[in-house]
């Protein structure tokens, strides 16, 4: 699901990489082909771990010479100690995960702090397609129709926010990108309606 | 298909050591003096650096890639040579016969220098940790320090493994493939039934046949039996089908009907040609005592040390032989002590044999892994 043109990031991922530093250890949850990772190694001389389902993905991975697990991501984060990196990055897989809640819970046992990025389906355009078209509205960004794989669970910003307090995770940071991909300065929880994608540190 | 990346000829080279002083074996025994035959293939660098060294599986031995004296091709060299996944313009292949064996190293079948006679069952059961010692002498005689790669499938990459443990500071990077870090029942049921294939060949004789006929019955047997194991049910049915050997009808009698019994007897047959009944009596013991965690389960600290080695794992999803989960609780142990592993589950029908066979996607998989070994030491290549 990740851009894989060379040295351009798909915006979310780019908004990600700025929320990381030089010579963190960072793991990327669902890495794709692995182009954030080799990224943050180049730019950011990062240490870069992925966890990644598809076979071709992790071939692709360990052709940008990428250190990859291949793998679900619940039986990958398990094989990490405690605290044993600093960042965890879940970028838009949220949707598509059986229990979220384990995985963000075991991302924060492995990881200093998670970052996770979705697509938010409470965009004024997805309340709308379904308020006038009486049709289940495409998250912003995602082509995907219902009844097409892999089989995801729309869920809004404030749906997430309610999951972290529920979960008592503490959300310490929140990016959150329009439609045009700009970052909105959206403090206020009514913005919700223009968020396309949003972005969350978690501690 | 004429192979194009091929070394050509290769010629087998003789290391000998403990001459003196024996080897000491995980048993208790000692062992000298030791001899091990070997190839080696590409250039080694100004600093030694670009070693790399391959083991062998249970049937294997020192001719890894090229053609020998005899014209044969060497057992894996779909995957060394120049341009493939080893890279023999890069990289400083070596390839040795494991002790035990019956290609050039001692074994069984060498000369007792206390009798003048094969020593057949008085050779000392080895366990892969000797083997991997004796590797060891021949490394230090190369004048090896830091070995880029120790690479091998099965009971090669039980060697790899041990070679890990063993000898963690001598390593940069392991590829250990559809193996084990420790030998499961399953495997050791398999082990016995090929032994007591060759101990019920009359011509066995307590292992003492060398001036006389071989077991080859019983070697042929347990050949057999292995060849089914490296296989799988789907890829019996690709390659052999019910389909029938050179009838059109079911004989009615106990001639060789169908074309996988066909398969077995000669592949069972060409292998009394080149091996040693003895020797497969001592290899298959020595991979039954395989086991990293010494019994207690607990692999991590077995691999204490590894924590700098680059793990390149991987597994096959039909091979029943050594099942996914094998390398998935190697893998975790090694992520367990801060290891840099590469983990890959292949799509196959293959089996076992998929690390031999799925050449394509091993060769992109172990190329690209080794360049980034290569960039992260900052190994200057020749």
């Amino acid at each position: 699901m990740k851009d894989d043109q060379p040295n351009v990031l798909r915006p979310d991922l780019y908004a990600i990489a700025e929320m990381i530093q030089t010579n963190e250890k960072v793991l990327d949850l669902g890495c794709g082909e692995g182009t954030l990772l080799r990224y943050l190694i180049d730019t950011r001389q990062i240490v870069g771990r992925g966890i990644e389902l598809s076979e071709p993905a992790v071939l692709a991975c360990v052709r940008k010479g990428l250190s990859v697990r291949h793998g679900n991501l619940d039986e990958g984060l398990r094989d990490y100690p405690d605290q044993s990196f600093d960042t965890v990055i879940l970028s838009q897989t949220l949707p598509y995960l059986d229990a979220p809640a384990f995985i963000v819970r075991e991302m924060l046992r492995v990881g200093q702090r998670a970052i996770v990025s979705f697509a938010n389906w409470g965009h004024w355009r997805c309340r709308l397609a379904l308020l006038f078209t009486g049709r289940m509205p495409l998250a912003p960004g995602l082509p995907q129709r219902w009844d097409m794989p892999p089989r995801a669970r729309p869920l809004t910003v404030r749906d997430f926010i309610d999951f972290c307090a529920r979960e008592q995770i503490r959300i310490t940071r929140s990016i959150y990108l329009g439609e045009s991909n700009r970052v909105l300065r959206a403090a206020r929880l009514g913005e919700n309606i223009r968020v396309a994608i949003a972005i969350f540190e978690l501690k | 298909m004429e192979n194009q990346n091929s070394l050509g000829n290769t010629e087998r080279k003789y290391f000998t050591f403990a001459e003196h002083e024996p080897m000491p074996l995980d048993s208790g025994e000692t062992l000298g003096p030791i001899t091990l035959a070997y190839e080696t293939y590409g250039k080694l660098n100004a600093d030694q650096s670009n070693a790399i060294l391959i083991c062998h599986a249970l049937s294997g031995d020192a001719h890894a890639a090229g053609v020998d004296a005899n014209g044969k091709v060497g057992w894996w060299d779909d995957c060394i040579g120049p341009g493939k996944a080893f890279d023999t313009n890069k990289y400083f292949v070596v390839c040795s016969n494991v002790i035990g064996g019956c290609q050039g190293s001692t074994g069984p079948s060498s000369l007792n220098p206390q009798t003048g006679k094969p020593y057949a069952l008085d050779f000392p059961v080895v366990t892969i940790g000797d083997m991997v010692r004796a590797q060891r002498h021949l490394v230090d005689a190369l004048g090896i320090e830091k070995l880029l790669a120790v690479a091998g499938g099965s009971m090669g990459g039980m060697q790899v493994l041990q070679w890990t443990v063993s000898y963690p500071e001598r390593v940069r990077a392991a590829l250990p493939l559809a193996t084990t870090a420790r030998h499961s029942p399953m495997l050791i049921a398999f082990s016995e039934v090929g032994r007591q294939a060759i101990y019920a060949d009359p011509h066995w004789n307590r292992g003492n046949y060398y001036d006389g006929a071989r077991p080859n019955t019983g070697l042929a047997l347990a050949r057999m039996i292995g060849h089914i194991t490296y296989l799988s049910e789907e890829s019996m049915h690709q390659k052999f089908g019910r389909r029938l050997e050179n009838r059109e009808h079911f004989g009615f009698d106990f001639e060789t009907d169908f074309a996988i019994e066909s398969y077995l007897h000669y592949k069972g047959s060409r292998f009394t040609e080149r091996f040693d009944a003895n020797t497969y009596l001592y290899v298959t013991k020595a991979m039954d005592y395989f086991d990293l965690a010494n019994g207690d389960g607990d692999l991590t600290q077995a691999f204490a040390r590894c924590g700098n080695i680059m793990y390149l794992v991987v597994s096959f999803t039909s091979d029943w032989l050594y099942p996914t989960y094998h390398s998935k609780e190697m893998v975790s142990a090694l992520m367990a002590v801060g290891a840099d592993v590469t983990y890959c589950n292949l799509q196959s029908t293959w089996g076992h044999d998929a690390f031999l066979l799925e050449v394509e996607t091993m060769t992109q998989l172990i190329s690209d892994f080794l360049g980034r070994v290569v960039a992260h030491y900052g190994i200057a290549l020749p």
